[in-house]
């Protein structure tokens, strides 16, 4: 079943000079289940890509379906919320809330969504868990390497029970270890729980773990192929 | 709510030095403004209860036709019910009655004009203290029949203690008035004015010299002090009915009124100034806070957080700044205060001089009013709500993905 259509995608951004097409005409569905890696070179529009997709900025034409509701028929407080319940994300760097550990960022979302404390507690626990870091529970980002990082971020994404995670590049700021741990976890994740992952990369180790590759350029589908 | 509560503290000490800083600016800022204020209501008040103990009090009653035209025909004879009245009210402290009127006093050659004033001796001691200002001879004995006189009339008239005083004027409803009385003591007042013209007599001997049985100008009514005035005027205009008239000391002495709040009016500017720089400071402390966090609110919000509710934290890490500085502030001031109003500070020099000579006594006094530490919080809070604005402008008009660019 997909759960995400996109229709006609249009991103223009008026430069002063020049107007950027970032996204220029996309058409694609996602279905349930899938491991997908976008990749292209620096500048070929993943981050528009995905912004749009997630319901963080808005396209100049074009529609985007996630189970039936279209995205961008939302507006201030109600898209807020569709996030909330809907999306899981993961960005490049700098993801957690400085000031909370580990266990409150992944109960930050939770609470957010109004789940009990009994509820919020058993998830934390064992989302982190899941993601190996099930003995820093209480320890601050700044006490966490950039791989940690990532994965509380992962756990925070799943914390919400979201139909996908977008992830922007999640991996352009860790070593090969950490990477490798990193997707790892999501792959498992993916296979044993079923949950969607739709990352960007330009990582060709990265993006050779995905199932499903969309390559793009100049804010077009190059390519779509399923591994 | 509670956990933005929480999200707010924790960043208010992510940057510990700033915020420091800038907490300790409002600190000085209610530090500051406390002492001031509670030393300008503390010089006011000493200043009002002098003045209101030196002749007028806090109160009065009097006839409500005489205070536009103080003649001896709009005198009021002062009932027991009056009287009862006064008492029932629970600030009133003292009650006294007094009969003013003019009379020609002479000496065997001279005559010069002079304002009478019949006095209760013992209760009119007890509010203006009367006897202080006796410089020879002696206070009133119950029933004299003396008079006492103002300095400068006794030097004028060529009159000492033991002489005879000649008065003559109108009495009530023009009878003629006219009567001879020893003089008891000489009266040496700070004012000059009143050296030349006061000549007190015992209050029966007064009205029997000016015909007016029973008659009286003013009842005089003491409270505590200026904070028990509101309460008692209040409930004495409520049963004080026509033909009499209550009236207060700002009512009797409208320039005193005047320079208190002209006075009060600088310290205004001066501490609207202070609290502007202050503000200005907070600003720029809250503008940094946002500034450097636009990446991580643009997470936030794109995780699912509405943005009212990052405002919300926003609003409470700046109001948080306010509040610590001013309990700091209070920390520091509500003991300093408590202090110099237990222990007021002893003025020397020729202040102290001036004061001593006016029948001041020369101490700086400081004001306890609960307003010198409320409005400081009023005033504190009123600011940091105006510098929020800001960061609750700031968020709601945040741009996601510009924002997750940062
Ligand atoms: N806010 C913006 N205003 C103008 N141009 C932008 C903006 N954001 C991105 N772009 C442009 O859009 C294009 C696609 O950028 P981006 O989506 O970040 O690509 P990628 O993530 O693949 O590197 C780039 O040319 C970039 O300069
Ligand atoms: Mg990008």
């Amino acid at each position: 079943m997909s759960i995400i259509k996109i229709n006609n995608l249009f991103k223009i951004y008026d430069g002063s000079q020049i107007e950027v097409k970032a996204v220029n005409g996309v058409d694609i569905t996602f279905e349930e289940g899938e491991f997908t890696a976008i990749v292209g070179p620096s500048g070929s529009g993943k981050t528009t890509f995905l912004n749009l997709l997630g319901g963080l900025d808005r396209p100049t034409s074009g529609d985007v379906i996630v189970d039936n509701v279209n995205v961008w028929g939302l507006s201030g407080r109600k898209l807020i919320d569709f996030r909330l319940h809907n999306i899981g994300f993961v960005f490049q760097a700098y993801n957690l809330i400085p000031v909370l550990t580990a266990k409150e960022n992944v109960e930050f979302i939770m609470e957010l969504q109004g789940r009990s404390k009994q509820e919020r507690f058993e998830r934390t626990k064992s989302l982190l868990e899941a993601v190996g870091l099930g003995d820093r529970l209480d320890s601050r980002p700044n006490k966490l390497s950039g791989g940690q990082q990532q994965r509380v971020a992962v756990a925070r994404a799943l914390a919400s029970k979201p139909k996908f995670i977008l992830a922007d590049e999640p991996t352009a700021n860790l070593d090969s270890r950490s990477t490798e741990t990193l997707l790892d976890i999501m792959e498992t994740l993916n296979r044993e729980e079923n949950i969607t992952f739709i990352f960007s990369t330009h990582d060709a180790r990265v993006m050779n773990k995905a199932r499903r590759i969309v390559t793009m350029e100049d804010g077009k589908i190059l390519s779509d192929v399923h591994v | 709510m509670k956990s933005n509560i929480l999200l707010a503290w924790r960043n208010l000490w992510r940057n510990k030095r700033r915020t420091l800083i800038t907490v300790a600016s409002v600190f000085f800022g209610v530090l500051l403004s406390t002492l001031m204020t509670s030393m300008q209501e503390g010089s006011y008040s000493s200043m009002i209860d002098n003045i209101v103990k030196f002749y007028s009090g806090y109160i009065q009653i009097q006839h409500e036709a005489y205070w536009d035209n103080k003649t001896i025909n709009n005198t009021m004879t002062p009932t027991g019910e009056l009287f009862e009245l006064a008492s029932s009210v629970r600030e009133v402290t003292h009650t006294t009655t007094r009969l003013e009127s003019f009379a020609l006093a002479s000496s065997e050659t001279l005559t010069r004009g002079s304002l009478v004033i019949g006095i209760d001796p013992d209760k009119e001691n007890k509010i203006t203290e009367l006897t202080k200002w006796v410089i020879d001879g002696t206070y009133f004995r119950p029933g004299d029949d003396g008079v006492l006189i103002g300095s400068e009339l006794a030097r004028y008239l060529k009159i000492e203690v033991g002489d005879t005083l000649v008065m003559i004027g109108a009495g009530y409803h023009g009878v003629s008035a006219a009567g001879k009385y020893p003089v008891r003591g000489i009266l040496k007042f700070p004012n000059p004015e009143l050296n030349k013209q006061t000549v007190y007599m015992e209050l029966s001997n007064c009205q029997n010299f000016f015909s007016a049985e029973n008659l009286v100008s003013s009842m005089i009514i003491m409270v505590d002090d200026q904070y028990d005035l509101k309460p008692a005027m209040k409930e004495l205009k409520a049963q004080v009915k026509s033909p009499y008239t209550v009236m207060s000391w700002d009512e009797m002495h409208p320039e005193l009124l005047q320079m208190v709040e002209g006075d009060r009016a600088g310290g205004t500017v001066i501490k609207a100034i202070l609290y502007i720089l202050i503000g200005f400071g907070i600003f720029g402390t809250v503008m940094m806070m946002v500034a450097e966090r636009t990446r991580e609110m643009g997470v936030m919000v794109a995780i699912g957080m509405q943005k009212i509710k990052l405002a919300g934290i926003l609003f409470f890490e700046t109001v948080f700044i306010g509040l610590i500085g001013v309990l700091a502030g209070f920390a520091g001031s509500i003991p300093l205060i408590t202090w110099f109003y237990t222990n007021p500070v002893k003025l020397s020099g020729n202040v102290a001089d001036t004061m001593i000579e006016m029948g001041l006594d020369p101490y700086m006094y400081f004001s306890w009013l609960p307003s010198v530490f409320y409005n400081q919080v009023i005033t504190v809070f009123v600011m940091t709500a105006i510098v929020a604005i800001y960061p609750l402008f700031m968020a709601v008009r945040l741009k996601v993905h510009l924002a997750l660019r940062a």
